[in-house]
């Protein structure tokens, strides 16, 4: 197996297909409900955003789309395969090739013994590179992508500042050329003006790579400034969906129109 | 004698573990849970390779126990005269004899033989324990071959090191299927692993975990396309058989800076001097 006989990334992109369908996923944490009756299509470039306060089921709804939760309820199609139906080593494997996921706290997706290029190369690895030269060339040039200085490669992300862990979580996700990329508030936790930097690096990079990216945060400065179209949860359900300025500039639903006039404004 | 059953252990213990053996010689590589019992030693000594060889011995086997390649030293000993008290068995140093050999972080350097069995004693059998410490996450690695984790461990060698600087207990691939840790022998020995005629088994007491090599396993070293594994030595011949293929140690003989360097497998190295070879400080046997 090598690098580029990975079967995902050889199929033709159709931009008028959804790349991500679906349709009436729940999720209940016995008789709770985590997220209810979920629907939406996601097509190749798009960003979506999810918002909503703290417990609306977004960060529920985000694993059981990236496969770390199962659903109770409901289907997933991915390129027109069936996720939920999937076997796990498929579902693994498409999870390190053709997805990613960055995690709010950089903690959670590196490994903080490993050193940055080995954290970069470790997907490479993972899916069959076997030349050092190769991977370090690759770690090394996705190290400059997220704006951090070659000679940091050999360091370990704990002698990083929260801000670097965050673009290297992104690098080690990125490596491998994945087509849609989950975010779980990746700018949570940043002083603002790491945040804008970071914001910046994220918009050029989905630009850049056609990007399918499904971010959850209660931010709403970072969707507005990253996705196109947004979706409004409270309580596991999803009250209003929409083009995201339409969506801030015209709430139609009470919550929305809460969280709008919620945010400061300096 | 009478006080102990033969080999010490009951029979539906070593029953148990000899279906853990089986079913680890049916899948190669593959790390078999068993129930480990209290020994009488601590762990550490070799409880896993001491059931193992339990579970192996035959009244007509003859017995030989290494420690680091030496038949002389405590651990050896010790095990030895175990098996004598409460097996009965034979025993003896060499290697050709032996009829079940346990080896503590050493592979004889006298090529085996089909028919011998070679019992290892583990510390720790998960080769991905020390980057990943979850369990479960481990089995399910093993159980989706995704073994990627374990080349991270080398490239983090050759960046710190410039080269892969694991020298013992270096991950192998069995049979192109699972990866093992063959035990904390030499590098230099992992050759040895693959294509042997005789029945390798791996005891773990304290992790309860048994797994085997059957004869003629193909076993590979990882390595990296531009990094190719390399057995290694100290660039030494033996000092006093002059063996110059030999796995060697290193002894401090005074506090002047001297230092010679002899075969660590002692059978190998008496039975090179019987037949007259000698090396630097060697006196004709």
């Amino acid at each position: 197996m090598t690098l580029h006989s990975t079967e995902f990334s050889q199929k033709i992109r159709d931009p008028d297909q959804p790349l991500l369908k679906v349709e009436g996923l729940t999720k209940r944490y016995g008789p709770r409900i985590g997220c209810l009756d979920v629907s939406f299509d996601l097509y190749p470039g798009e960003v979506l955003g999810i918002v909503g306060e703290s417990g609306s089921g977004k960060s529920t709804l985000l694993s059981c789309l990236a496969g770390h939760q199962r659903a109770d309820l409901g289907r997933i199609a991915y390129d027109g395969r069936d996720v939920l139906g999937m076997s796990e080593t498929e579902r693994r494997r498409l999870g390190r090739t053709d997805w990613a996921f960055v995690h709010q706290n950089p903690r959670d997706g590196l490994r903080m013994g490993v050193s940055a290029g080995g954290n970069v190369g470790e997907r490479l690895m993972a899916v069959g590179a076997r030349h050092y030269g190769d991977i370090r060339d690759k770690a090394q040039d996705w190290l400059g992508r997220v704006e951090i200085a070659s000679d940091r490669i050999d360091d370990r992300p704990s002698a990083f500042s929260g801000g670097m862990q965050q673009r290297l979580q992104i690098a080690r996700n990125l490596v491998t050329g994945p087509r849609l990329v989950f975010m779980d508030e990746p700018t949570g936790g940043l002083d603002v003006s790491v945040q804008a930097r970071l914001l910046d690096l994220l918009r050029g990079l989905v630009r850049d790579l056609g990007l399918s990216v499904i971010i959850v945060t209660h931010d709403l400065a970072v969707v507005r400034l990253l996705a196109h179209r947004l979706m409004v949860m409270k309580s596991g359900r999803v009250v209003e969906q929409g083009l995201t300025d339409q969506v801030l500039d015209d709430p139609q639903h009470a919550y929305t129109q809460l969280l709008v006039s919620s945010v400061l404004q300096v | 004698m009478t006080d102990y059953n033969f080999a010490y252990l009951d029979e539906q213990t070593k029953r148990m573990i000899r279906r853990a053996i089986l079913k680890g010689i049916a899948v190669p590589g593959y790390q078999v849970p068993f129930a480990s019992r209290e020994m009488p030693m601590p762990y550490g000594w070799g409880t896993g390779g001491v059931q193992v060889t339990a579970a192996c011995l035959v009244p007509e086997d003859k017995l030989k126990v290494i420690d680091q390649g030496a038949d002389d030293t405590t651990n050896a000993v010790s095990i030895r005269r175990f098996f004598q008290r409460t097996a009965n068995v034979a025993v003896t140093e060499a290697t050709e004899e032996a009829t079940v050999i346990q080896t503590r972080h050493r592979i004889p350097e006298t090529p085996l033989t089909e028919g011998q069995i070679l019992v290892y004693q583990v510390p720790i059998p998960e080769p991905l324990r020390f980057l990943e410490p979850r369990e479960t996450e481990t089995r399910k690695m093993h159980e989706l071959e995704e073994y990627g984790l374990m080349h991270v461990k080398l490239y983090e060698d050759i960046a710190r090191h410039g080269q892969i600087a694991t020298s013992y207990a270096y991950p192998v691939k069995v049979e192109g299927r699972y990866v093992m840790d063959p035990s904390p022998i030499p590098k230099f020995d992992n050759p040895k692993l693959g294509q042997n005629p005789a029945i390798q088994l791996f005891g773990a007491g304290r992790e309860q975990r048994i797994y085997a090599l059957p004869p003629y396993t193909e076993v590979v070293s990882l390595d990296f396309d531009d990094h190719p594994f390399q057995p290694s030595k100290a660039a030494h011949d033996c000092d006093l058989c002059g063996a110059k293929d030999s796995y060697l140690d290193e002894v401090i003989t005074d506090d002047a800076g001297g230092r010679m360097f002899v075969c660590s497998d002692t059978d190998f190295c008496a039975g090179r001097r019987a037949k007259g070879h000698t090396g630097r400080l060697g006196e004709a046997a």
